[in-house]
């Protein structure tokens, strides 16, 4: 697929609201990292897959993901 | 220009549509309805805003915000309108914005009366609302001074960025007297940088504020007000001293009340006995020094503060005799008005004391 | 690659200090970007009232006023009165709005001021500690309703856009909700619309936000989407409940 998303890591409050709203179930919490908050941050395990349609930078309260799709 | 003939509440308004003031919040209560009123017809002549509040809460927030944005903005209330106003005022101190408000005094506590009072000097001068702030108050005695120094309450505020006070009690509210509506010596007053506007991207936002979550911050802005409050008492305060050449009694008294003890002077002086008055104009920044330097003097025998109030001015004439005079204290309360003979009474028994 | 989302230059770089999960965040950024987009970043005047929002003045970038509690509307009066071109907008919380600041929303409506308001329902006070709020619903626990809000001790959750609605001023008034992202879009629609109505001088604009508050609710933050939904939603329904045309 087109999409990518893009973490600003350290800004994740691993609420995991974003990973509600991902059509393909691709946004997951990294449970092998702590960010500099001390929660385990959102990720995408499988970035291929990603559409770009931005769901869940729209969920996201705190701004942590920025979206980018090809054109 | 001529004098003409005003009611104290009307000639505050329109010295401070003179000042430019142009934008004013208000609720009615008597006795100072006559400067909502006023406003409401003169403001949008002038291309002002009126604004008649739901609150006077409401009112001072509005204050709050016009003067945030940059205005010069002015409410009035009496006593206990102005105990609504606290917390507002509070805040404005805090974020230092210039405004100016009108306390025109009436009897309290509570709903008390609509009679002249000066029982609000605590309120005016030891807090009011909550925090470590101060007003400017001016005291005025006559209409003319009420005008005088609305229209350099405007500058005293746009210069310090801080609210000041006019208190006048209802007698100055409501009374007529000649005024003469005089050109105020001009400031140099500086830029509102600091108001909101709108970035019109040319700046950094602006933010007003009164909030510092951080105690070593709110410490820092406490200190940073009260080097202001040290500025404007070396800079603002002002007294009359009236007949102290040899006084034996000293007054201390504002407003009307400081009127109906030069009364009382003149005529204790026709009996022989000689006294004098230090009147207050600026209730803060009080005048200790005047006091202080009468306390001194091998003439003067003591002090005889006159209020409308219990005796709330008294303690910061206590302060500044620092217990070199006895100080003494006459008031009448609630809306009573003192009368020059009692005053006249009161010399005779303290000075029969003293002999 | 294009970018088709990223943060609006009309927030500042700096961290939300909301709790996780908090919508808040999502609601800020709503309102920033219809600031963007409607080119008012540079001519917009904020008020952040007390209560969680209290330092929404750190978030937005635009000219901005702390305001104290319930007193949002009167100042934000003062604000337009002096400014009628700029656009002024409050941001409240339940407590500030629908409680202590009742008359001066009621009154600002009247009167027709022409800002926005938004106007963030969670049923709880936040900032303070999980107290019962004007809009806490029945049965909901609080710190001061520990066993629930009793409607025949504290009356029933107060509808602040149905009542506001009776207002000839307020020009628009609509019901949102962020709990899912066709919502969110929902939402942001309704604040942008807010935003042109009060630009073209129309008159009272509030557009209430249902939000969530996991800390206070005792929820995770996914547990609270749904709980909004699901109690939330069908006491607060929502909606449309003016706009200019019915005027």
């Amino acid at each position: 697929m087109a999409g990518k998303v893009i973490f600003d890591e350290n800004r994740c409050k691993g609420c995991e609201l974003c990973t509600t709203v991902c059509p393909f179930n691709l946004v997951v919490m990294n449970k092998e990292r702590i960010n500099i908050k001390g929660y385990h941050p959102a990720t995408v395990k499988d970035m291929d897959k990603c559409s770009g349609c931005a769901s869940c930078a729209k969920i996201c309260p705190d701004v942590v993901i920025k979206v980018e799709r090809e054109k | 220009m001529a004098k003409e003939l005003w009611k104290g509440n009307e000639a505050i308004a329109e010295a401070a549509i003179k000042s430019g003031c142009r934008f004013f919040f208000g609720y009615p209560i008597t006795p100072q309805n006559e400067i909502p009123e006023y406003m409401s017809l003169r403001m949008p002549q002038e291309g002002g805003c009126f604004l008649q509040a739901e609150s006077e809460v409401a009112a001072i927030n509005m204050v709050y915000g016009a003067a945030g944005s940059g205005a010069r903005v002015m409410t009035s209330s009496s006593s206990p309108g102005i105990s609504l106003k606290q917390e507002g005022i509070s805040y404005i101190a805090g974020a230092e914005l210039p405004c100016v408000i009108v306390n025109i005094v009436r009897g309290g506590p509570g709903l008390g009366g609509i009679q002249p009072a000066q029982s609000d000097y605590y309120q005016a001068c030891k807090g009011g609302g909550h925090g470590d702030y101060r007003l400017v108050v001016l005291a005025p005695s006559s209409v003319q001074e009420a005008v005088d120094l609305t229209q350099e309450a405007f500058d005293i505020a746009d210069q310090y960025r801080m609210p000041v006070m006019i208190m006048g009690d209802g007698m100055i509210g409501q009374m007529m007297e000649p005024v003469e509506f005089r050109e105020v010596a001009k400031r140099q007053l500086p830029d509102k940088e600091w108001a909101t506007t709108g970035t019109k991207g040319k700046r950094k936002a602006n933010v007003i504020n009164s909030l510092f979550i951080d105690p070593a911050e709110c410490e820092k802005h406490n200190n940073k007000l009260f080097a202001k409050y040290d500025e404007i008492t070396k800079n603002e305060m002002r007294v009359e001293e009236y007949k102290l050449e040899g006084a034996e009694i000293v007054f201390v008294a504002y407003g009307t009340t400081a009127r109906i003890v030069k009364n009382a002077i003149n005529t204790l002086e026709k009996e022989g006995i000689k006294a004098g008055l230090i009147r207050p104009i600026t209730l803060w920044p009080f005048p200790y020094a005047s006091i202080e330097a009468a306390a001194e003097k091998a003439n003067v025998k003591a002090f005889l503060t006159v209020e409308m109030s219990m005796g709330q001015m008294v303690d910061d004439v206590k302060i500044a005799a620092s217990g070199k005079k006895p100080v003494h204290f006459y008031g009448r309360t609630g809306g009573m008005v003192p009368t020059p003979a009692a005053i006249v009474e009161q010399v005779k028994k303290i000075l029969g004391g003293v002999k | 690659m294009a970018v088709i989302f990223e943060k609006t230059k009309a927030l500042t770089d700096k961290t939300f200090h909301y709790c996780p999960g908090c919508t808040h965040g999502i609601i800020h950024r709503l309102v920033a970007e219809v600031l963007e987009e409607l080119n008012l970043t540079d001519n917009a005047i904020g008020v952040a009232p007390v209560g969680c929002s209290v330092f929404a003045y750190d978030y937005f970038n635009c000219d901005m006023h702390e305001a104290a509690h319930g007193r949002a509307p009167a100042v934000a009066t003062g604000i337009k009165r002096v400014h009628p071109d700029n656009a002024v907008f409050t941001y409240q919380g339940d407590g500030d709005l629908a409680s202590i600041g009742c008359a001066e929303i009621v009154h600002a409506a009247m009167r027709g001021e022409k800002f926005t308001t938004i106007f963030v329902n969670n049923a709880i006070y936040g900032m303070t500690g999980g107290q019962m709020a004007p809009t806490t619903l029945i049965g909901q626990k609080a710190t001061t309703a520990p066993l629930g809000r009793d409607e025949n001790h504290a009356g029933l959750p107060l509808k602040v856009s149905e009542m506001l609605a009776t207002i000839p001023k307020a020009v628009f008034v609509e019901r949102v909700s962020v709990h899912d992202v066709k919502h969110i879009n929902q939402a942001k629609k309704a604040i942008k619309k807010a935003f042109q109505l009060q630009m073209e001088g129309k008159g009272f604009t509030l557009v209430e936000v249902l939000s969530t508050c996991p800390t206070n609710w005792g929820k995770t933050p996914v547990e609270s989407l749904k709980w909004l939904q699901e109690n939330m939603m069908p006491y607060f329904p929502l909606g449309n409940f003016r706009t200019p045309e019915e005027v």
